[in-house]
C-alpha cells in the first residue's frame, strides 16, 4: 500500500479508495488531527485471512498478485502466538505438560507423547509395557482423528461439503474414546511421564476394537465420495508440487514429505514406545502435489487401524505408570493408610520431581510431521528451556515456493494439503 | 516395574552414532568438543569455522545431513557469550540426528545458513525475535511471533513472565492501548530448595548457623 497526496497519475490497476468511514466512528482525537488523505491502494496486494474461514485458524497471507496468478505469499503469523515456551519454563514437568494439548488441538495426544518421551529420557526412565501400547493405541486414534479433521476441511475449501459433515460424526466416536480414557474430549493431559494417567477399561478395549472393525468401511465411502471425484481431481491433481528435494531443503515432514516421494517415518525408523513391535506399511507417492498429500493420509488412516488392531491384541493386563513414587502418584486407596504416600503424593503435586541436567531432542511421529521438543534440564524442577518444534512452521513457510504462479483458488487447496493447525505454528 | 524391552535397533544405532562423535572430533577441523550425550550426538563449535562445517555436514557423503529440522536459542545470562545457538539436523539417507551448537552474545552475529536450508529463515527470525540473536546474511530478519511494535525479546531469562505491558481496547480514544502491566496479586514465583536437602541456614536461623560453623565465637 503506498500512501501519498496526489490523486492524478494512477496505474491502470491501482484503484482509488476514498475515506468512506462514517464520521461517528473515528475517534474524536483522530477525527481533529488527521486531514483527508487520498489512499492509493495496490490491488495487486490481496490480504488473505485472519478471518477467512480456510485459512485454518489466524493465518493473514499478503498475496501479491499478477492478474489471478500468485506472484508472491507472505503468511504473518504469531497472531495466537500465547507464549508457550516462556510459560513451561515457570511450571513444573508435569504441569508444563498440559500445554502440549493446547498446541495442536487437532492431535494433542501425539504432542503430549513427545514431551512425555523428552523428559524420561532425560529422567532415565521408562513406562511400562501397557502404558506403552496404550500410547501407541491412542496415538493413532489421534491420528486418525486429525486426518479426518484435515481431509474434509481441505475437502470444505475446494467445495465438497458432504465429507466434513460425514466426518464429525466419525470424530465424534473418537473422541468418546478420548473422553473415556482421559475425562476430556480434546484437552486430555493423558500421556504424562513414566506412563499414562490412568488404565482402560476391558469395555473400552472391546469398544476399540469394535470400531476398528467398522471404520475401513468408512474410509472407502469417504473415498468414494473424493478420490475419483471429477471436481476434487481437478483441483488437487498437480497443484503445488513439491519434488523430494525441496521437500528436504524446506524442512518438510510427515505425510507431506512421503506425498514427495521419500520414505520417511519415525515410527519406522526411529521407534518409540512400542512401535517396533508392530508391522504396518508406509504410505509413499511420487507426484507431491495437493492429491498426493490426500491420498498418503487416506492410506495412512487405513495403517493406523491395523496399528490399534495390533496394539489390542498385543496389550497385556499390568501397570500403566512407573511403580516409583517419585514419579507417579500412588493409588488413591494407598494414601488413605499410608503415611508415607501421602508425603509422596504431597510432594510430587507440590515439588515435581528435579531432572538431572542434560539437554534432548525428542521428535515424534505426529499425524502432521516431525513434532520435536528440545528438553534442557539444568537439575531443578522446571525444565531450563523447552523449545517445541512444530511441524507447520515449516510447512507454512514453504508456502510462497509451493504456490509460485499458481492460481488464487489453487492457494486454498494447498493451503489445506499442508495441514496447517496455528496453535501448534505460533505456540 | 513392568518388564522394560530395548528396542532392538537402538544399540546398533548408539555405537555407529559414538564412532560418528570421534571421527568428527578427530578429524573434522573447527569441532572443539564431540561428544553423545543422552544418546544424541552433540558437536560443538565456533562462528568462524561454523558455515564450513553445516556445508560439509550437509555435502558430505558420509553424512548427508539433508534436513534442518529445528534451530533454536538458549539463554546463559550468567556466561559471557550468553546464548547457545542450537541446530538440530536429520539425516533421511542415514538415519542420524545430530546437534551443533555455537555460542553468541547480543550483538554479535551468528552466520545464516538460510542458503544451505531455505527453512532456516524462519527458525532464524523466530530466534531474533525470541532472543535477539542476530543472523549476518540474513536478508529478512523481521520478527515474526511478537505483536506489531514489540520491543523486547521475550524468552531472555531476564525477561518477566508477566512482560511489562499490556493492550486493552480504550472505549474513550477508540483505539488498543498499551500500558503497564498492573496484577492485582504479585505473581508467585516459589523456589523449591529443600530445606533437608539444600539450603543450610534456614531463614531466622543465620546466628545459630553461624555459631555452628564456628565462624563466630557464641557469646558466653
Amino acid at each position: 500500500m503506498t500512501e501519498h497526496n496526489k490523486t492524478d497519475g494512477l496505474a491502470p490497476g491501482d484503484v482509488l479508495v476514498k475515506n468512506d468511514i462514517p464520521e461517528m466512528l473515528i475517534s474524536d482525537t483522530a477525527a481533529k488531527t488527521a486531514e483527508l488523505r487520498t489512499i492509493e491502494f495496490d490491488s495487486h496486494k490481496l490480504n488473505f485471512g485472519p478471518q477467512h474461514p480456510s485459512a485454518h485458524g489466524v493465518l493473514r497471507l499478503i498475496l501479491d498478485m499478477d492478474g489471478e496468478l500468485v506472484r508472491r505469499a507472505d503468511p504473518h503469523i504469531g497472531l495466537l502466538h500465547r507464549g508457550t515456551e516462556k510459560l513451561i519454563e515457570y511450571k513444573t514437568y508435569q504441569k508444563a505438560l498440559p500445554y502440549f494439548d493446547r498446541l495442536d488441538y487437532a492431535s494433542p495426544m501425539c504432542e503430549e507423547q513427545a514431551f512425555a518421551l523428552a523428559t524420561e529420557k532425560l529422567l532415565g526412565i521408562e513406562a511400562p509395557d501397557r502404558a506403552k501400547w496404550l500410547r501407541v493405541i491412542f496415538a493413532e486414534i489421534t491420528r486418525v482423528l486429525n486426518h479426518i479433521l484435515n481431509i474434509t476441511a481441505m475437502g470444505l475449501d475446494c467445495g465438497a461439503v458432504t465429507p466434513a459433515l460425514w466426518g464429525y460424526e466419525e470424530r465424534e466416536k473418537l473422541l468418546e474414546f478420548y473422553e473415556a480414557a482421559s475425562g476430556a474430549r480434546f484437552h486430555a493431559n493423558y500421556f504424562r511421564p513414566g506412563g499414562v494417567a490412568r488404565d482402560i477399561p476391558q469395555e473400552l478395549e472391546d469398544r476399540i476394537g469394535n470400531w476398528t472393525q467398522e471404520f475401513p468401511a468408512w474410509i472407502d465411502e469417504l473415498e468414494g465420495l473424493l478420490t475419483e471425484n471429477r471436481i476434487w481431481k481437478q483441483r488437487t491433481v498437480g497443484i503445488g508440487i513439491f519434488t523430494s528435494e525441496q521437500a528436504l531443503a524446506w524442512g518438510f515432514s510427515g505425510p507431506c514429505l512421503r506425498a514427495s516421494g521419500v520414505p520417511w517415518d519415525l515410527r519406522r525408523s526411529q521407534p518409540y514406545d512400542n512401535y517396533h513391535k508392530v508391522s504396518f506399511k508406509v504410505p509413499v507417492t511420487r507426484q507431491g502435489d495437493c492429491y498426493d498429500r490426500y491420498l498418503v493420509r487416506i492410506q495412512e488412516m487405513r495403517e493406523s487401524v491395523k496399528i490399534i488392531e495390533q496394539g489390542l491384541a498385543q496389550m497385556k493386563a499390568g501397570p500403566v505408570k512407573i511403580q516409583d513414587p517419585k514419579f507417579a502418584p500412588p493409588p488413591r486407596a494407598e494414601m488413605k493408610r499410608s503415611m508415607e504416600a501421602l508425603i509422596h503424593h504431597f510432594k510430587l503435586y507440590s515439588e515435581g520431581y528435579h531432572v538431572p541436567p542434560g539437554a534432548t531432542y525428542t521428535a515424534v511421529e505426529s499425524p502432521k510431521g516431525e513434532f520435536g521438543v528440545y528438553l534442557v534440564a539444568d537439575g531443578s524442577n522446571r525444565p531450563y528451556r523447552c523449545k517445541i518444534r512444530p511441524t507447520g512452521f515449516a510447512h507454512l513457510q514453504a508456502l510462497d515456493e509451493l504456490s509460485r504462479r499458481s492460481m488464487l483458488a489453487d492457494m486454498v487447496a494447498v493451503l489445506g494439503s499442508l495441514d496447517l493447525v496455528f496453535g501448534e505454528v505460533d505456540r | 516395574m513392568g518388564d522394560i524391552v530395548v528396542n532392538p535397533e537402538a544399540e546398533a544405532l548408539q555405537g555407529q552414532i559414538g564412532a560418528m562423535a570421534f571421527t568428527l572430533a578427530t578429524s573434522v577441523p573447527g569441532i572443539y568438543s564431540a561428544a553423545v550425550e543422552n544418546g544424541e550426538l552433540v558437536v560443538r563449535t565456533n562462528r568462524e569455522t561454523f558455515l564450513p562445517l553445516m556445508t560439509f555436514l550437509r555435502d558430505d557423503s558420509a553424512y548427508r545431513f539433508e534436513q534442518l529440522m529445528d534451530l533454536c536459542g538458549v539463554d546463559f545470562p550468567a556466561r559471557a557469550e550468553r546464548f547457545d545457538v542450537v541446530y538440530n539436523l536429520l539425516s533421511v539417507s542415514y538415519n542420524r540426528r545430530i546437534r551443533v551448537i555455537i555460542t553468541t552474545d547480543e550483538v554479535t552475529p551468528v552466520p545464516s545458513v538460510h542458503q544451505l536450508w531455505p527453512v532456516a529463515t524462519w527458525w532464524e527470525r523466530e530466534c531474533y525475535d525470541m532472543f535477539g540473536v542476530l543472523f549476518s546474511g540474513q536478508p529478512d530478519m523481521r520478527r515474526i511471533l511478537t505483536d506489531d511494535g514489540f520491543e523486547h525479546f521475550p524468552l531472555r531469562k531476564d525477561f518477566p513472565l508477566t512482560g511489562y505491558e499490556e493492550v486493552r481496547y480504550d472505549i474513550e480514544t477508540r483505539q488498543v492501548v498499551k500500558e503497564p502491566v498492573s496484577l492485582t496479586q504479585d505473581f508467585r514465583d516459589f523456589d523449591f530448595v529443600s530445606p533437608w536437602e539444600g539450603m543450610l541456614t534456614l531463614p531466622g536461623d543465620e546466628k545459630a548457623h553461624e555459631v555452628r560453623q564456628g565462624m563466630k565465637r557464641a557469646r558466653g
